[in-house]
C-alpha cells in the first residue's frame, strides 16, 4: 500500500478509495459476523478482519442477551433467584440450580441429606450429558452432518422425558431448593433412567461410527481452533477445553461436592487441544457422565419410595377443618391426597430429600393444613421480610458445569434478600480466548471453532 | 498447601499490606491494601509454592447499603486465584472508597482479567488503571450509569438510542 497512484484512478482504486494500490496490494476487508446469523447458536458480534480468506484479526462483542440476572437476585429472596438460575445455562438448569443453593447453603451452614446430594448427582449427569449432545450436534450440523444432530437431538429427547418426569417441565426446571430439592425422585425413575441411557448409548455409538475418523469432519476438526495449554490457564478456560489441551482439571475431581468422591469414573482428556480433541473429550464425558448416574442410582439410599397406604387419605379441605374442630390427634400422621401441582410436597416424599431444618425448607404439606406451627412455618418462609435468612458473610461455591466450573460467589447482609449473587459462568473465558483461537484461521473455520466453544447466551450475558 | 498455609506465607511476606486475613465457611481470604495488590497478585501467581495460575474469577461488591459498613470503602473488588498445579485456592479482595473508584488492573497477569475487568466497570464503574481496552462489556457504550451500584435503581429507564430521525 505504499505503492504511489500515478496518473489517474484505477478501477481498483474507485471502488476500494484512494491508496488501495494499483492492483499487486492488497486491502484487508472488515467483515462483521452475527449478531443474528443463520449459523451462530447465539447472539454475539465477531467484527473480523480478512486478508483474503484468512482472519487476521477479530473482536467479540457480547452482551446481546444481558438480562440483569444480578441485578434482578438482589430485589427478591433467596429462593426467588432460582427460577433465574434456570435461564443462566438452559440446556443444563440443572446444574446452575444446584450450584446456587448449594452456594446460599455453605453460606447457612448446612448440609443436604445422603439421598438429596445423589439425585443431585445423578440430575446434574443427566443434564450434562443433554448439553454436550446439543453442542456436538449442533457443531457437526453446522459442517454438514444433519444426520448426526437429529440422532443427537433424538436422543436428548429421551433425557428430557427424564427431567420432565422428575422436575414437571424439560427446560425451565426450578427444581434445586435450598436445603434440598423440590421433589423425590417418581416410582420406577431408575428404569426409565437405564432404559433411556441405552437408547443415548446407541446414539453414541451411531455417532461415533458416523464422525469419529470420518475424513470431512476430521479435516475441519483436527488442528483447528487449536489453543495452547499456557493460553488455556491463562484465560481461566476450564471444563472440556481445558481437558482437551491435557490438564485433568475437573472439580468433581479436584474438590469433590455431594458425592462425587463415592462413584467410580474417569477424567476424559485429549492433549491436542483442537476442535476434534473438544469433540473426543465431551464424547467420553457423556459415557463417564451416564456411569456416574447408574452408580450412584445404585448407591442410593432410602429406595423406593412407598407411601404408607394404611391411613386414610384425606383432601386438603378436611384436613385443614379437622385441624380446626380440634381433632389433632394423630391428624399429622395422615397421608395427603395433594392436587396435582403439589405433588411431591406430602411428608414421605419430602422426608428423604429435604434437610430438616426449619429456617430453610418449607414443612411438608401435611404440617402445613393440619398444625398450627407448620403453617407458621410456612408462612415465616413464605413472608416478604421473613424467609431464609443467611447470616452476614460471603461464600463461593463451584460446581463442575457443562461448560467448565460454574461459581456462585454470594454475599448475605443477613437479610431475606441476597446483596450479591455473582455468578462465573463458564462461558465467558472462552469467548474472552475467541479471537486466539480464530486469528491466522479461515473464515470458514470460525464457525466449527464457534460451535466446539459451546457459548449459551444465558449464562454468558447474564 | 493448605488455606491457612497460603495465607500464612502471604502474612509473613507481606504482612502490613495486608489488612486482614480470615477462613469462614472455608474460603481463606485475604484483604490486600491497593497499593500492594499487583505485588501480592504477582507473587501469588510467579512463587513456586503458591503457584495461582489461574484467575478464576474476578468481580465486585458494593457496601453503600450494607448494615455496618456505609461509611466505609464503598466499593471492594473480589479476585478469586486458583491454582491448577496444586488444586488450592485463595480469595483476594481490596477496598476501594466512592470517590477514587481506581484499582491497578491485573490484565498483564492474565488475560481473563481483561473482559472480567471491563466487566466490573461495566457493572459498579471500577476503573483499572493500565487496562488496555477499558470500554463497557455486557452494555452499550451509551448507557448512563453502572447498574450494579446499590444506588441504581432496577425500574430505572434508560435514553431511547440510536440514529436520530
Amino acid at each position: 500500500m505504499d505503492v504511489a497512484p500515478t496518473g489517474p484512478a484505477t478501477t481498483r482504486e474507485f471502488m476500494l478509495g484512494e491508496g488501495a494500490g494499483t492492483g499487486s496490494g492488497t486491502q484487508p476487508m472488515q467483515l462483521g459476523v452475527g449478531p443474528q446469523h443463520p449459523a451462530m447458536h447465539g447472539i454475539i458480534r465477531i467484527v473480523t478482519e480478512l486478508d483474503g480468506e484468512v482472519i487476521r484479526k477479530a473482536d467479540v462483542e457480547i452482551g446481546y442477551l444481558h438480562r440483569a440476572f444480578e441485578k434482578d437476585c438482589e430485589v427478591g429472596s433467596w429462593n426467588n433467584a432460582i427460577p433465574y438460575t434456570d435461564r443462566l445455562n438452559y440446556v443444563s438448569p440443572l446444574i446452575n440450580n444446584f450450584g446456587y443453593c448449594s452456594a446460599v447453603e455453605k453460606l447457612l451452614g448446612i448440609d443436604v441429606t445422603e439421598r438429596c446430594q445423589y439425585i443431585r448427582v445423578v440430575m446434574s449427569e443427566i443434564s450434562r450429558i443433554c448439553d454436550h449432545l446439543t453442542c456436538v450436534g449442533a457443531s457437526s450440523m453446522e459442517l454438514g452432518a444433519f444426520t448426526v444432530f437429529l440422532y443427537m437431538i433424538k436422543a436428548r429427547e429421551f433425557l428430557w422425558e427424564l427431567v420432565e418426569d422428575v422436575t414437571g417441565a424439560r427446560l425451565t426446571i426450578s427444581y434445586g431448593r435450598v436445603g434440598g430439592v423440590k421433589a423425590d425422585l417418581p416410582a420406577a425413575f431408575g428404569d426409565k433412567m437405564r432404559a433411556a441411557f441405552k437408547q443415548v448409548r446407541e446414539v453414541l455409538d451411531e455417532v461415533h461410527r458416523l464422525l469419529t475418523g470420518n475424513r470431512i469432519f476430521m479435516d475441519r476438526m483436527v488442528g483447528v481452533g487449536k489453543l495452547s495449554r499456557e493460553e488455556t490457564i491463562g484465560y481461566a478456560i476450564t471444563g472440556p477445553l481445558l481437558r482437551a489441551v491435557g490438564v485433568p482439571y475437573d472439580v468433581r475431581r479436584a474438590q469433590p461436592y455431594y458425592v462425587y468422591d463415592r462413584l467410580d469414573w474417569e477424567v476424559a482428556t485429549q492433549a491436542a487441544g483442537d476442535n476434534y480433541a473438544r469433540y473426543l473429550v465431551r464424547m467420553a464425558e457423556m459415557e463417564q457422565s451416564m456411569r456416574i448416574a447408574e452408580q450412584a442410582l445404585d448407591q442410593m439410599p432410602g429406595g423406593p419410595i412407598n407411601v404408607d397406604p394404611e391411613g386414610r387419605p384425606l383432601d386438603p379441605a378436611a384436613y385443614v377443618d379437622q385441624g380446626k374442630q380440634g381433632k389433632t390427634e394423630g391428624l399429622l400422621l395422615l397421608p395427603i391426597t395433594l392436587s396435582p401441582n403439589l405433588q411431591g410436597q406430602d411428608r414421605a416424599a419430602q422426608a428423604r430429600v429435604n434437610t430438616d431444618d426449619k429456617r430453610v425448607v418449607l414443612p411438608p404439606k401435611e404440617n402445613t393444613y393440619g398444625s398450627i406451627e407448620g403453617l407458621m412455618n410456612h408462612f415465616m418462609l413464605i413472608m416478604e421480610g421473613y424467609g431464609i435468612r443467611p447470616p452476614p458473610g460471603e461464600a463461593y461455591f463451584a460446581v463442575e458445569g457443562a461448560n467448565g466450573e460454574l461459581g456462585f460467589y454470594v454475599v448475605s447482609d443477613g437479610s431475606d434478600r441476597p446483596y450479591r449473587v455473582r455468578c462465573r459462568p463458564p462461558c465467558l473465558p472462552p469467548l474472552a480466548a475467541l479471537h486466539r483461537m480464530i486469528e491466522g484461521e479461515w473464515i470458514g473455520d470460525l464457525i466449527p471453532t464457534f460451535g466446539s466453544v459451546n457459548m449459551i447466551g444465558g449464562e454468558l450475558d447474564r | 498447601m493448605d488455606g491457612d498455609a497460603i495465607l500464612a506465607a502471604l502474612r509473613a511476606r507481606f504482612g502490613g499490606a495486608l489488612a486482614e486475613t480470615h477462613a469462614r465457611r472455608g474460603d481463606h481470604t485475604a484483604v490486600v491494601e491497593r497499593g500492594a495488590l499487583l505485588d501480592v497478585l504477582r507473587h501469588c501467581r510467579d512463587d513456586g509454592a503458591l503457584g495461582f495460575d489461574m484467575l478464576m474469577d474476578l468481580t465486585a461488591a458494593d457496601y453503600a447499603k450494607f448494615p455496618g459498613r456505609e461509611d466505609g470503602p464503598r466499593f471492594e473488588v473480589v479476585y478469586h486465584l486458583y491454582s491448577v498445579r496444586y488444586n488450592h485456592r485463595l480469595r483476594l479482595k481490596v477496598r476501594v472508597s466512592e470517590d477514587d473508584p481506581v484499582v491497578p488492573t491485573a490484565s498483564g497477569l492474565w488475560p481473563i482479567a481483561d473482559w472480567f475487568e471491563r466487566e466490573v466497570w461495566d457493572m459498579f464503574g471500577v476503573r483499572f488503571t493500565g487496562h488496555p481496552n477499558l470500554k463497557r462489556l455486557l452494555l452499550y457504550e451509551e448507557f448512563v450509569g453502572h447498574p450494579l451500584r446499590k444506588d441504581y435503581p432496577i425500574n430505572r429507564r434508560q435514553p431511547l438510542i440510536g440514529p436520530k430521525i
